[in-house]
């Protein structure tokens, strides 16, 4: 939303994915380390366990750009498949998502229907999540039964075909040297894939990585 | 299927007419303060006196507080609720759907009541509801009145921005 009147361009980011992944963590690692006066408040609706219940919020003030200031507010879903109704709200009005999986072999089959779930509840909104900002990150890389990238890259991140051939033309994926976000394949077909992170949330490595660009993608999409 | 959320804008001349708007509404029933904020919980604008309120959590929380309720509603047959009522002790709020797309929040204390409140919100929604017609049907979000967009040809300096 542009607030012409207060000079404000206002974002929503959605931070998707399984229970336990590092949502919350990767929260909690931007309010701790952005200056107090570009930051709100850290609001978590979670239960006595510290599981989320229906969201954490994050208000962060990026700076300004053509006089208006840029404020992302950042939200959590809860990961736990029971709290469906609670995340499908959650999505409403996003602008971008970031899905955080969870690197562990064992926990592939949650990533799996997170992700799926993710698409479900976007596409009862009306909303097509390969056309709008989309970046994975895989979280916990220093665990030792972290899955290899490949393999989550394969399952989580395989691409979607991209229909338009205007759009078919080799786009490099700025984050990792020699990989490319969109390309052709050996069958022929152009597919295109959401750029993805490596973290270490609970020690911050890959946080604002991630964080800086979806947030670009999303100001990218407004221009 | 769209590519993305719903976008909008929002102008001087529509924040004028609306803070001119909740203005009167606030003095009639002598309510404290009104906020308007869009489903996705980001703040539209506060008008009137709400000392010490974190407006942009206030804003968050509203909307899924009404979110949440409207998923209630469908539970138990109801296309929704169209307005919420929190009694406090001291301050209450009364929360109001604008059209679909805003929240129309008034917080008020015991100089008034809730039927006050409530009595005059009808007419309110009425004029509120025609001036975010008029924003809505403006269209996509990045466009100022004049069709120019705002973060065109803006790529630098949205990558300075993260030179952290």
């Amino acid at each position: 939303m542009i607030n012409y009147a207060s000079r404000e361009i206002n974002c929503k980011i959605v931070y998707y994915g399984p229970g336990l992944g590092g949502k919350t963590t990767n929260l909690e690692h931007v309010y701790g380390k952005v200056k107090p006066e570009t930051r709100g408040k850290l609001i978590s609706l979670a239960t006595e366990t510290e599981r989320t219940l229906f969201f954490d919020f994050l208000p962060v003030d990026l700076g300004t750009i053509r006089g208006f200031k840029t404020r992302f507010h950042l939200y959590t879903v809860p990961g736990q498949v029971y709290y469906n109704a609670s995340r499908k709200l959650i999505l409403k009005n996003v602008d971008g998502i970031v899905f955080v999986g969870d690197s562990q072999a064992e926990r592939m089959e949650a990533n799996l229907e997170s992700m799926q779930n993710l698409y479900d509840n976007m596409s009862e909104y009306g909303y097509d999540l390969t056309q709008m900002p989309f970046v994975i990150q895989y979280n916990k890389r220093d665990l030792p039964n972290a899955a290899p990238i490949e393999d989550l890259q394969a399952a989580l991140n395989p691409g979607w075909e991209v229909e338009d051939a205007v759009k078919h033309r080799v786009q490099p994926d700025p984050y990792h040297a020699g990989q490319n976000l969109v390309e052709q394949v050996s069958g022929g077909e152009w597919v295109e894939r959401a750029p993805y992170f490596e973290a270490i949330a609970v020690n911050g490595d890959g946080v604002f990585d991630t964080l800086k660009a979806v947030s670009k993608l999303v100001l990218k999409a407004l221009a | 299927m769209t590519a993305g959320t719903a976008n909008w804008s929002f102008t001087q001349d529509d924040f004028t007419s609306i803070t001119e708007s909740l203005t009167r509404f606030l003095g009639e029933t002598k309510s404290l303060c009104a906020l308007l904020v869009d489903r996705s919980g980001q703040l539209v604008t506060t008008v009137g006196e709400a000392p010490g309120l974190d407006t942009t959590t206030f804003a968050s929380l509203t909307a899924a507080d009404y979110s949440a309720n409207d998923q209630l509603a469908k539970l138990v047959g109801e296309t929704d609720f169209a307005s919420l009522f929190h009694q406090g002790e001291k301050g209450s709020i009364y929360v109001a759907d604008i059209a679909r797309r805003l929240l129309l929040v008034i917080i008020f204390d015991s100089r008034t009541t809730v039927g006050l409140v409530r009595l005059r919100m009808k007419d309110e929604i009425e004029e509120l509801t025609l001036l975010i017609d008029r924003v809505f049907s403006r269209g996509r979000g990045g466009a100022e009145p004049g069709g120019h967009h705002l973060l065109e040809g803006a790529d630098d300096e949205i990558d300075k921005l993260f030179n952290w």
